[in-house]
């Protein structure tokens, strides 16, 4: 079985921190390629950075509460030749060093991975400033940037292999709380590629990060109310695997995407923009709502932003019945 | 490179380079002519003296790295590469234009023997820092040597003080970093924008060896360049201080020129300064009229 998305594993899941894969991605990559070093902006635990350093201290430099030198230092490194892994919060890297990303890296074309750790509003008590919701947004709209949100800790750990061999700027984004794993070491990754977790007609569920973890759940509770949905999950937001997605909503005629991010901009944004020109479809958007987050536990943020399976199925149930399928032989 | 050429000649080329600037200016119609126009004793320094590079092999292994962080003085380093024999002279007309190898800030994926891509500032400084650490510490290469040529305005930049941070922590021995300080910024004068002094007093407490030299003076560009060589445990700074404009007298220490582009009269105003060496010397044939 590649993913577990049995009754079990969607009412009593295995639970991790999705940055917990990159931290032993990252070490891996770096035992079978030496040209890898990390950088880190004095949060190297958090963002689970120190495994590389503890295993290859010789290739880890600390940078200092430094976001904007953090990502040009690494600039400098990849045109040296080396493959520089960056790792913050994703509030900092990208939030504040997004100019030098785009200019130094995305521009200059470097291979360097920015990791922007306990990104979303599950980073809980420590309020709006910290949940980073618009790095999305900001690292898609890059040329040659690709943008990987991984669903999590077993694809993370895939996904920071992947983008360690891609030779491209590339943006990882992380979670910091635990959450539920449910793909296998067999599920397949491969970045820019979409995979359809089940098969239904009625509703396409395009999900992205551990949004589609609640979009499987949410589906198996669909199914009791009658309503049939295909789930979608979409680690790479770009490139976007237009293919999968346009043949799973060619099928089902109605969208909803789920996301921990702005859906302005973000990755229902991403989709909103696929669909209107090569497939316009009704589309419903889940994710926050042109608004910040504020402090809470994790899951009570999660539940009040309508991001758990419970509080999305009646809206996605609605949907379905006010929508009339679009365009089958559009 | 050689090496082998006079202070003399090392003048000359400087003067080479300034035309060569003039006339692509007023080709492209903007750009910035007082900054590109200082740097060109510093440049002929760089590009005919102290850089160890191969223009046939823009990527050869052993190369220096030059990295220009100002990105909008990059007329003075393209000039400076065509004269050093990277490409053609007759393409130094293009820049600006559309599909030009030559942008109107320095793209690196265009250009062979461009090492960085800039404009926006403050960020060079990082960039040199990086290959300068990858060199000292992951190559662990004791030949290779990181240049960055700065403005001063730039130095405004948070980035700029973080990198030098870094580079004062890691004694990064093999970066040389060079200050074009001439004073100006586009607002006006930068001791009145954002004072920079006490400059060299900022660079020593960040643990850095710091050179100050006359920017024009290419015999003590050179001289400081070796000095900052010889440093072997921690980075240097040569703080070159220059006349923005230098070698035009009407674009002479007037910020308006940062900017801005000459016109024809202009640049064939500026063209006859700099072939008569400011009216020194008669110059038949120089095809100014």
């Amino acid at each position: 079985m590649s993913y577990q998305i049995d009754h079990n594993a969607l009412t009593n899941p295995k639970l991790e921190p999705i940055r917990a894969g990159f931290g032993r991605g990252l070490k891996a990559a770096g035992a079978t390629n030496d040209k890898i070093v990390a950088l880190c902006a004095d949060l190297t635990e958090s963002t689970q950075m120190h495994l590389f350093r503890d295993e290859f201290p010789d290739r880890f430099i600390e940078i200092g509460i430094a976001e904007q030198n953090l990502v040009t230092v690494a600039s400098g490194l990849a045109r040296a030749g080396k493959t520089p892994f960056v790792s913050s919060y994703a509030a900092f890297s990208p939030g504040r060093n997004w100019e030098q990303i785009r200019t130094t890296i995305a521009l200059n074309n470097q291979p360097v991975k920015v990791i922007g750790s306990h990104a979303g509003v599950s980073v809980g008590p420590d309020g709006a400033t910290h949940q980073m919701l618009e790095d999305i947004a900001l690292m898609r709209v890059l040329p040659n940037m690709v943008v990987i949100v991984p669903g999590d800790s077993v694809e993370a750990e895939k996904a920071t292999r992947a983008i360690a061999e891609n030779g491209q700027p590339s943006y990882l984004r992380l979670a910091r709380e635990k959450s539920p794993v449910f793909s296998t070491e067999e599920s397949p990754f491969e970045i820019g590629t979409a995979y359809v977790l089940r098969e239904g007609h009625d509703v396409s569920l395009l999900g992205t990060g551990a949004m589609s973890y609640q979009l499987l759940k949410a589906a198996s509770l669909l199914a009791e109310m009658g309503v049939d949905a295909e789930v979608v999950h979409v680690p790479t937001v770009k490139p976007l695997d237009e293919s999968v997605i346009l043949a799973s909503v060619r099928k089902t005629g109605r969208v909803v995407t789920a996301e921990e991010a702005q859906i302005k901009g973000g990755f229902g944004g991403a989709i909103a923009e696929l669909l209107s020109e090569q497939l316009p479809t009704p589309l419903k958007r889940i994710g926050m709502q042109d608004r910040f987050g504020e402090s809470g536990a994790p899951n009570e943020l999660l539940d009040y932003f309508g991001l758990t399976a419970e509080k999305m199925i009646d809206n996605i149930a609605k949907f379905v019945r006010d929508t009339p399928q679009y365009h089958r032989e559009y | 490179m050689s090496g082998q050429l006079t202070i003399t000649q090392l003048e000359q080329k400087a003067n080479d380079i300034r035309e060569d600037i003039i006339r692509m200016l007023e080709a492209a119609g903007s750009g910035h002519s007082a900054g590109s126009l200082g740097l060109a004793d510093i440049f002929a320094a760089l590009y005919f003296n102290i850089l160890n590079l191969d223009p046939k092999n823009p990527d050869w292994e052993d190369r220096d790295i030059m990295l220009l962080s100002n990105g909008h003085t990059i007329p003075v380093q393209y000039a400076a590469m065509a004269e050093a024999g990277y490409f053609d002279k007759e393409e130094l007309l293009t820049l600006r234009k559309l599909g030009s190898r030559l942008q109107g800030h320095p793209e690196r994926e265009r250009l062979p023997g461009l090492e960085n891509t800039s404009g926006p500032l403050g960020s060079g400084l990082s960039q040199a820092s990086g290959y300068a650490y990858s060199l000292q510490y992951l190559d662990h290469i004791k030949h290779r040597f990181v240049y960055v040529v700065m403005g001063d305005g730039e130095l405004d930049e948070g980035n700029i003080w973080e990198a030098a941070m870094f580079a004062g922590k890691y004694k990064l021995s093999q970066l040389i970093a060079i200050i074009d300080r001439n004073n100006i910024q586009i607002d006006g004068s930068t001791e009145d924008v954002m004072p920079l002094e006490d400059l060299r007093g900022k660079w020593e407490a960040f643990g850095w060896h710091v050179i100050e030299v006359d920017g024009h003076n290419i015999e003590s560009v050179i001289d400081a360049a070796s000095m900052a060589r010889a440093i072997t445990n921690r980075p240097s700074v040569i703080i070159a201080h220059t006349i923005p404009g230098k070698g035009v007298d009407f674009m002479e220490y007037d910020y308006k020129w940062h900017g801005i582009a000459p016109n024809s009269d202009q640049a064939k105003e500026a063209l006859k300064k700099l072939r008569t060496l400011d009216g020194k010397i008669t110059f038949e044939g120089a095809g100014v009229e």
